[in-house]
């Protein structure tokens, strides 16, 4: 084979020296294993590897601390942020971020979210939000959108007596301590890189101590959406979008929705 | 000698923190130990010594915070009451499953339930026998005045990280409470050296992970068989106990923390009454006293456990003296808040063992 085309000056793009051998855990064409390699990526470009602890949560990213050589806390479900919080406070020239899912971050987790939010707890919240339980099997999240059918809404969720999907980061946006609120996402070559723009932006405002950066990734379970990777981000684009559109919504603490 | 100062249980535990070299305090409101967040917020020792204090929004997010500190490699407490610690069962199963030190106080009132504001002892399963989720044991540590409420905030966090493991010091809102005496030790600085496990930052080392998943089961065997055996040297090493009139009793009260207090009078007032009791006070409930306890019991006629709960620690003297199976071994408690006196539990004591003989 002809190699003469690797060099140094030819490379356009290159897996994060912060990855691990590990292969990663989640669903081919989910968004996970995108975002996983964007924060490898971010937190390589900082230069900021050895003062980082991520906190990882229960749900399909529950081994991401295998995937990412940096130090990580495991946190009971739903608690990232609350472990979060003491890491911060007791290590504050330190980097300090969660990585959760909606059911996690949205369901069991809200009181700790919504608190470590009005805190303004200087850390970074990055929120993977499929609209379903993946890990234990597509559950209904607070996510899920009305009519969609999961296992636990098999007749697609009727709000009427299962409430309406959940809007938390516009809930949060709307906190004092929330600094920088972004909803994204990594269906597309450009969503990708305006996402890894956004997780850029809530580390260096971490390292400016700016307050609490909240970061979401709306994303695609085709597992759980029976659904093949290109139809799910179609499905997302004609069906999550709708309700969760990307783009910023606070910054450098102005919220820019009504 | 140290510093001496009139104190509230509650006060010395929280002053005995800031004295420990604590990093982190994370609580939130319960009677009746508030008066320990109150006490560290208006001291606010993060002037003087760094120590962080921060009011959890509950007792879930508290033994969360918790365990991110102690994660970190911090020296790191938190204390409620019954209601409260219950909720924090699944933090402290977390702890012991990710080997985290840390140390919880329980100011124990009343239950089932929101019960009562008023003192118990109704805890002890829940202390030592695991509480939350999985096979675990804490090191539970029981004072009796508030003197001890102070040293063993001390000695909880030197036993935290001697094991890796959570301590709990099971007191009760009866030495939460009330004033005494105390003896400061003198203060010990923070320590800024964080051990070489914790996850802090990768500095100069490979990376840290701290969990308590192994979804391997024969290395989650294996993490349960460290564990098996740090509970053992524990049992091993750390047995604590005070005797108080047992080189020639016949009789034997057993109790722990309050009722303890109330039945050195009832050993009193058997001795004067020409009865040979004594008092054995196990100071660690887990670890428990077992051998000291089958030690004495080839010379007594009975043991009589003294809880303010429905029996709860006389299965464990059972336990104990199971190779004694003629020894008498009764419980004696009152519950739902109410306090035994001196005098029923002697007159308990005369029906049980001395009338019938």
């Amino acid at each position: 084979m002809d190699t003469t085309i690797i060099k140094p000056e030819n490379l356009v793009y290159q897996r994060s020296r912060l990855m691990t051998d590990q292969p990663l855990s989640f669903c081919p064409g989910c968004g996970h294993g995108t975002v996983t390699h964007l924060v490898a990526e971010v937190i390589e470009e900082l230069g900021i590897e050895s003062e980082v602890i991520g906190i990882a949560p229960v749900g399909c990213a529950v081994t991401i601390y295998d995937f990412i050589a940096i130090d990580w806390i495991g946190a009971a479900h739903g608690r990232a942020t609350a472990v979060a919080t003491a890491v911060k406070r007791v290590l504050p020239d330190r980097y300090v971020f969660t990585y959760q899912g909606d059911g996690d971050l949205a369901a069991i987790g809200t009181a700790e979210t919504i608190h470590a939010c009005n805190r303004g707890e200087n850390i970074t919240v990055i929120f993977i939000n499929n609209g379903i339980y993946g890990m234990t099997g597509g559950q209904m999240a607070p996510t899920t959108l009305a009519g969609m059918k999961t296992s636990t809404s098999p007749r697609g969720r009727d709000v009427s007596w299962q409430g309406p999907p959940i809007d938390i980061t516009r809930m949060v946006a709307m906190l004092d301590g929330t600094y920088y609120v972004t909803r994204q996402a990594v269906h597309t070559p450009a969503a990708v890189r305006k996402t890894k723009k956004a997780l850029l932006k809530a580390f260096e405002l971490q390292r400016e101590k700016k307050g609490l950066a909240f970061v979401e990734v709306v994303s695609n379970c085709n597992s759980g959406w029976k659904m093949s990777p290109v139809e799910a981000n179609r499905w997302m684009e004609e069906n999550m979008f709708k309700f969760y559109p990307l783009g910023d919504i606070k910054v450098d603490g102005q919220l820019l929705i009504k | 000698m140290g510093e001496i100062r009139l104190m509230k249980g509650n006060e010395a535990i929280a002053e005995a923190a800031i004295r420990a070299g604590c990093d982190a305090y994370f609580g939130y409101p319960i009677t009746p130990q508030s008066e320990i967040l109150e006490y560290l917020t208006v001291a606010d020792p993060e002037k003087h010594t760094g120590m962080i204090v921060l009011q959890a929004e509950s007792e879930l997010a508290a033994i969360n915070m918790v365990y991110g500190a102690a994660a970190a490699g911090k020296k790191v407490m938190t204390t409620s009451s019954s209601p409260g610690i219950s909720l924090m069962q699944e933090g402290i199963s977390y702890m012991a499953g990710a080997q985290l030190p840390g140390v919880i106080v329980n100011v124990v009132r009343g239950g089932p339930g929101l019960g009562t504001i008023q003192p118990s002892q109704s805890d002890y399963f829940q202390s030592t026998k695991g509480g939350g989720h999985g096979d675990y044991r804490l090191l539970v540590l029981a004072p009796a005045s508030v003197q001890e409420m102070a040293d063993h905030v001390k000695l909880a966090f030197d036993l935290a990280f001697k094991y890796r493991n959570p301590v709990l010091i099971l007191s009760d809102g009866i030495i939460g409470q009330m004033m005494e005496k105390v003896e400061l030790f003198d203060p010990i600085p923070r320590s800024e050296n964080l051990p070489d496990w914790a996850a802090c930052g990768k500095k100069n080392r490979s990376h840290n992970i701290i969990t308590s998943l192994h979804l391997d089961a024969s290395l989650h065997e294996k993490l349960n068989q460290q564990l098996k055996e740090k509970y053992a040297r524990m049992q091993r090493d750390e047995v604590r106990y005070e005797t108080y009139y047992c080189e020639d009793a016949e009789y034997l009260i057993v109790a722990y923390g309050s009722s303890a207090r109330i039945c050195q009078k009832t050993v009193s007032i058997a001795r004067n009454h020409g009865i040979k009791l004594g008092l054995l006070r196990p100071i660690t409930l887990f670890p428990f006293p077992s051998t000291a306890i089958a030690n004495l019991a080839p010379q007594l006629q009975g043991i009589l456990s003294v809880e303010m709960s429905h029996g709860q620690m006389v299965e464990d003297i059972l336990l104990a003296t199971r190779q004694f199976p003629a020894l008498k071994v009764e419980h004696y408690g009152r519950y739902g808040g109410v306090v035994p006196t001196p005098e029923e539990v002697y007159e308990a004591f005369t029906k049980l063992f001395i009338q019938f003989n």
